[in-house]
């Protein structure tokens, strides 16, 4: 089985129920988009991150309700550094979509989903503690992992696999 | 981890309540969780789960191996369901690297991993029961468990940290008798199932411990992203064996089950039928096991034979290259779920077509799960937080990674 080429035209995935939604609510909020390996990846403004979530969740075409994962993605030296990641999963339509967020290193800052699913919390705190990505408007936001006095956020690339000695 | 917080994480208040330490070291956390309690006499007024003792950095770990080497490192996230791990794992990266498995290889996969979900499930049911206070259930899972894991050690060699699956297939073919063993315990472990709801189902203390106790709605379960048999005893029809298949389990019949009330009843309920679905999947792989190669044809990703490697020029180099070197991967990303004993367990692979994984990140069913606990406590007695604990069937070292 041989990889089909990826699919970043937007003319192309309209069709798909989740860019759909979102290009008929805000057009300028989409970045850009890739179909690959049968898997769809909207890149969203992180101003509109939340809003995005939220409408996705409740409208009837999406539904997609149930947060699945939210993890980061560091690119060290390249900027925008941080890509934040949602993966979502329409537990009636059986359908999964990936939000991503770009967030450059001198401010990386994007909005609590808590708000849409409280279930974001641990995942958020995760990546705060990991990768030193602060999420506005989360409850609880503290290390969950590491040590309270820890210096440093292990998954950052710049960050020594041994750890600092 | 909160622990080292210079100041207290609730403020008492009033004289009125107290903060109660549950934990780290306490047998009915199932490992190291802390969980701090405030108390108002016997009624919990919040629940704050504290983990990280287990941190090993493992996401980190895999950014440094090749691709093939991240496989034993899968293994000791969850280390009762270390096939499901394997899986997950080598689905996402033969998914990024577009491989195609051969039908016997997905099989034997399938009946692997029922295998593991059971072996999951019984200690889960003998530690739970135990904690609640049925102590004989713990010996007759652990019975069945020592089966499973001679299984176990007879396709791999190993017991528990078993890394059996490669990416492109399976490590060996599986020993001669095999089969036959696998059959031999198939057809004796529903009479054992039966034996533990004799003990369990029934028991009018296991219902009074059990009934209406820790519950959540199918609502709040979602919102708080649980998965797994947690999400399903409220009623939510989600089985990604059956709405997002992978491996060839579109090709097998089975049941979710499903529990109404989402209390600890139900879910034990769940996890009890589920082990008689997956007895009944391990039956029908051994019926239709496929015959074929086990190893995906693509010499520059898959192992050769042994024989091969020492017969012949060019097996040798292939051989050769993918230890020193291992196999670069085209750049790209995936997520892989799948549905292990817990809920969903996924894995996010980034490649930026090397050989070493840019990014691994494991979505851990636990870690989700997990914070259903203050939901499934708060308001309710002191006695019932060990109870709601073992509903959920968390193990530490898949949270904490």
């Amino acid at each position: 089985m041989a990889l089909a080429p990826a699919i970043t035209d937007i003319e192309q995935l309209k069709d798909r129920p989740a860019l759909a939604r979102l290009l008929a609510w805000h057009t300028p909020a989409i970045e850009s988009v890739k179909y690959d390996r049968e898997e769809l990846t909207i890149v969203v403004q992180a101003s509109s991150l939340r809003e995005a979530c939220a409408l996705l969740r409740d409208d009837s075409s999406c539904q997609f309700n149930l947060l699945a994962d939210l993890t980061c993605v560091d690119w060290y030296p390249a900027e925008p550094r941080f890509e934040v990641i949602y993966n979502l999963f329409s537990i009636p339509r059986k359908e999964r979509v990936r939000l991503k967020v770009k967030l450059d290193s001198s401010s990386p800052v994007v909005e609590s989903v808590t708000s849409v699913w409280p279930g974001a919390n641990y995942f958020e705190r995760e990546v705060f503690d990991l990768f030193g990505v602060r999420f506005s408007g989360h409850p609880y936001l503290r290390r969950i992992l590491m040590p309270e006095d820890w210096n440093g956020n292990p998954l950052r690339k710049d960050y020594p696999v041994e750890g600092y000695r | 981890m909160a622990h080292m917080a210079p100041t207290p994480v609730t403020d008492p208040g009033q004289d009125k309540t107290m903060i109660l330490n549950m934990g780290p070291q306490h047998p009915s956390t199932h490992g190291v969780l802390r969980v701090l309690l405030e108390i108002d006499g016997e009624n919990i007024i919040r629940v704050m789960p504290d983990i990280g003792y287990l941190h090993t950095g493992i996401e980190k770990t895999c950014e440094a191996k090749f691709y093939q080497q991240v496989v034993p490192l899968t293994d000791r996230i969850d280390y009762l369901c270390p096939m499901t791990n394997n899986l997950t794992y080598v689905l996402a990266v033969e998914k990024l690297l577009g491989l195609e498995i051969p039908p016997k290889a997905q099989w034997m996969r399938v009946m692997l991993n029922e295998l593991t979900r059971i072996n999951s499930h019984l200690v889960w049911l003998g530690t739970h029961a135990m904690d609640i206070g049925a102590m004989t259930v713990l010996l007759y899972c652990f019975r069945e468990r020592e089966d499973v894991l001679r299984l176990f050690e007879m396709v791999s060699g190993q017991r528990m940290m078993t890394s059996y699956f490669r990416i492109g297939g399976l490590a060996l073919e599986p020993p001669l008798g095999f089969f036959d063993r696998v059959r031999e315990f198939a057809d004796r472990f529903p009479s054992r199932v039966d034996e533990y709801e004799n003990l369990l189902t029934g028991n009018p203390i296991w219902q009074m411990r059990t009934k209406g106790i820790a519950t959540i709605t199918a609502d709040d379960a979602i919102a708080l992203s649980a998965t797994g048999p947690t999400l399903r005893a409220s009623g939510v029809d989600l089985d990604l064996r059956r709405d997002a298949p992978y491996s060839s389990y579109d090709k097998f019949k089975f049941n979710v089950p499903l529990g109404k009330n989402g209390d600890v009843y139900d879910r034990y309920l769940c996890r009890v039928r589920e082990l008689r679905e997956s007895i009944g999947m391990v039956k029908q792989a051994l019926d239709g096991m496929p015959e074929g190669p086990i190893k995906a044809d693509a010499p520059k990703v898959v192992l050769p034979d042994r024989e091969k490697m020492k017969t012949q020029m060019e097996a040798l180099i292939y051989h050769f290259k993918i230890i020193t070197e291992g196999f670069t991967v085209p750049a790209g990303e995936v997520y892989q779920g799948v549905e292990s004993p817990r809920g969903e367990m996924g894995y996010y692979v980034v490649s930026d077509g090397t050989a070493k994984p840019y990014r691994v990140h494991m979505r851990s069913a636990c870690f989700a799960n997990l914070q259903t606990l203050p939901k499934l406590c708060e308001g309710r007695l002191l006695a019932d937080v060990i109870a709601a604990i073992g509903s959920i069937d968390i193990v530490l070292g898949e949270i904490d990674r």
